[in-house]
């Protein structure tokens, strides 16, 4: 089979193989979380101490807004979109991507998005300042004149989404190899697949939401001004029933990495498959009905505020059996702890503490005091991090060999592993309790009495963000500089197609003819 | 299956998938008239009704209502506005009049408009108000000052567990908008 393919910068404009494709979106993952990162650098090193050191205010505000744009729709999601691009159609047996064209044009949009993006940095009145959440009227009425790019990078980067997904729902459902029936999936597809279907559900909420802005700001409307009968809340209603399922998109593919990565070191089959798919499809059907617990302080009548308590804690139910499919794996399994699963263990312990404030702050009269605390800040983090964050990691440590043919040290894989347990829990455990006594969040400034946690969580941050370097180290090594191929089988408990039919690194072109399906 | 085959079934399954786009995209903007809707069904949102004329029923002398009245005026609206009372006690069913003290402060002419709102959402429903500067813009010349009357009465079929209500307006100014529509 040949395998030449075009070199050189066109490869990568022109692309429309999925791995090159997958790639791509994983390298621009990276930066983009490299950059986010910087910013959270800058956020901590202005906390580290009670006063105003580094930065002026609204720089601050304009960092913790970027901070949050970023990492969410810069880092987080594209990087679950490049596991995907890579991963699904060799899971499945397909050759490519349903529709290849529109896979190339899906990652090409971000790069010029998030240069719009960044760049309102340097515009005058500076970037977008108002928080991820972008609240009107602090956003319509009283953001800076950058904050148009802001929602026409949003229209972008939600254009790319929404392809990518559809791309995802076309290629599971209609390319599957003969005998590749859906619940002989890889737990990673299904949970993709339902990733896709939230997406392709709240993504053009999120863009009817930023158009309102834009006509609100420039074209006479008032959807969000209560002076021309508006209601500002009701942005809040629009946004979070957007909000809501994309915190559900950003986790979703990585309880299916950890679904892929635990069963094979511990040599043991997933317990409980069916449940799994079922506790993934319910967990993304809930998510439509609980987005006003992030509105519990806004004045809703008592009746909402139970409404929306009880549909909140009926989540964890679902998410629990998760919990427990993945412990119940490892029970009695052979086990041994290379990276991958290193940071897949600590994806179950660390993501179920964040689950934990999350019930917490699910129940309405306690959230009037946590809410817009650090706790908050606290429970996103454990569960952004330590989830979905470890969740790549882990997937990358896993699949390289696959992707590349070269094996990482697993000495240096450990040491990143370790340094990034330590360093994840110093910098946001504290924060559980600055929140709880009461430090509120997006503020650059403090109370003398918060001061010590404040220092513990900079300590940890400065040490999270060296460990990155660490790990871009270890994979520019690994990539380019390691002599040592990686066996086709690296993995002696990992099963699936990519791995029981596929050589390491897989060709550029796979399974051109439909493998046969046990 | 062949290609042709394949892309025929993919392109009809795109089709449908744009098709959830889009509908979504819609619901997006659907959800701002369903909001006020919601609002209306459930009678939580505090909103007040329009206009009301009085129906001479018995008034309830055994139940005596609080209702406190509390004013605001929005950024770029230089109008002095507080009640003239703050708080009275009356009986459901029974006509009631307060006053509102409004003056511009500015120079030059300013148009305002009132927006009502009632706490506990729920006695909105029962607030009648026949009379209401808040049903028309106000305008007043540079330095001028004004009394407005405000005339309500509140139901007779008011729940038990409501004994106190909080009336709020918020003042906002108009002056451009209500130019703008002069001029058309």
């Amino acid at each position: 089979m040949a395998d030449h393919h075009p070199t050189g910068i066109k490869r990568w404009l022109f692309t429309t193989n999925h791995k090159d494709i997958g790639s791509m979106y994983l390298w621009f993952s990276f930066i983009m979380f490299i950059i986010g990162g910087a910013m959270a650098m800058v956020i901590r090193a202005e906390l580290y101490q009670p006063g105003l050191q580094f930065v002026e205010p609204n720089f601050f505000n304009q960092m913790t807004t970027m901070h949050g744009l970023i990492m969410v729709f810069g880092a987080v999601m594209p990087s679950m979109v490049g596991l995907a691009n890579w991963l699904i159609p060799m899971q499945i047996g397909a050759p490519d991507m349903a529709l290849p064209r529109m896979n190339n044009w899906s990652f090409w949009i971000l790069p010029f998005a998030f240069t719009l993006l960044l760049s309102s940095l340097f515009m005058e009145g500076g970037a977008p300042n108002f928080g991820w959440t972008f609240y009107a009227p602090l956003s319509t009425t009283y953001g800076p004149p950058s904050t148009d790019f802001f929602i026409l990078g949003v229209h972008m980067m939600g254009i790319s989404s929404i392809m990518g997904a559809i791309n995802v729902i076309v290629t599971v459902f209609n390319m599957r190899a003969p005998g590749m029936t859906l619940m002989k999936m890889p737990l990673f597809v299904w949970t993709w697949v339902i990733t896709a279907f939230l997406l392709i559900m709240v993504m053009p909420v999120l863009a009817g939401a930023v158009t309102m802005m834009l006509t609100d700001r420039h074209f006479g409307t008032a959807f969000f001004d209560a002076a021309g009968g508006g209601d500002p809340v009701m942005f809040q209603h629009i946004f979070w029933f957007f909000g809501h399922p994309e915190v559900y998109i950003m986790i979703l593919p990585a309880f299916g990495v950890a679904s892929e990565i635990i069963p094979a070191f511990a040599r043991k089959k997933l317990f409980g498959y069916s449940s799994m798919v079922y506790a993934t499809a319910s967990i993304a059907l809930l998510s439509f009905i609980v987005w006003a617990h992030h509105m519990f302080t806004v004045g809703m009548p008592v009746a909402g505020e139970l409404f929306f308590m009880i549909a909140t804690m009926l989540i964890a139910v679902p998410t629990g059996v998760k919990v427990f499919n993945w412990v119940a794996t490892m029970w009695q399994g052979s086990m041994t702890f290379e990276t991958p699963m290193l940071f897949s263990i600590a994806f179950v312990i660390l993501f179920t503490i964040g689950g934990f404030s999350g019930v917490m702050l699910a129940m309405a009269p306690v959230d009037f005091q946590y809410h817009d605390t650090y706790f908050v800040v606290a429970h996103f983090h454990y569960v952004l991090f330590p989830g979905a964050i470890f969740g790549t990691t882990a997937a990358v440590y896993y699949w390289l060999p696959k992707w590349t043919g070269k094996m990482y040290n697993e000495k240096m894989g450990k040491l990143h592993f370790w340094l990034s347990m330590i360093f994840v829990n110093l910098t946001f455990f504290p924060m559980h309790f600055s929140g709880l006594a009461g430090m509120p969040r997006r503020i650059p400034d403090y109370n003398m009495m918060f001061a010590d946690f404040n220092m513990l969580a900079s300590i940890g941050a400065f040490g999270l963000g060296l460990t990155q370097i660490l790990f871009f180290g270890i994979m520019v090594k690994t990539i380019w500089f390691s002599k040592e191929k990686a066996p086709d089988k690296p993995w002696d408990g990992a099963t699936g197609l990519e791995w029981d039919q596929l050589p390491c690194p897989a060709p550029y072109h796979t399974f051109d003819t439909p493998p046969k399906v046990s | 299956m062949t290609e042709k085959a394949q892309k025929t079934k993919n392109k009809s399954l795109v089709l449908r998938l744009l098709g959830v786009v889009l509908g979504m995209f819609l619901f997006g903007f659907a959800l701002v008239p369903l909001y006020d809707v919601f609002c209306e069904i459930t009678g939580i949102n505090g909103k007040t009704r329009g206009q009301a004329i009085y129906q001479k029923t018995e008034i309830n002398k055994t139940r005596e209502i609080t209702i406190s009245f509390i004013t605001n005026t929005n950024r770029g609206m230089p109008w002095d506005f507080k009640p003239l009372t703050n708080v009275m006690k009356v009986h459901p069913g029974e006509m009631n009049e307060v006053r509102f003290y409004a003056k511009n402060r500015s120079q030059e002419a300013v148009v305002g408009q009132s927006v009502p709102s009632v706490s506990p959402g729920e006695a909105a429903l029962y607030l009648n108000k026949t009379e209401c500067f808040c049903f028309d813009q106000q305008l007043l010349a540079g330095g001028e000052a004004i009394e407005m009357p405000m005339k309500f009465y509140i139901d007779a079929d008011i729940p038990e567990d409501i004994s106190h209500l909080t009336l709020s307006y918020q003042l906002y100014n108009v002056t451009e908008a209500a130019v703008t529509v002069a001029a058309q």
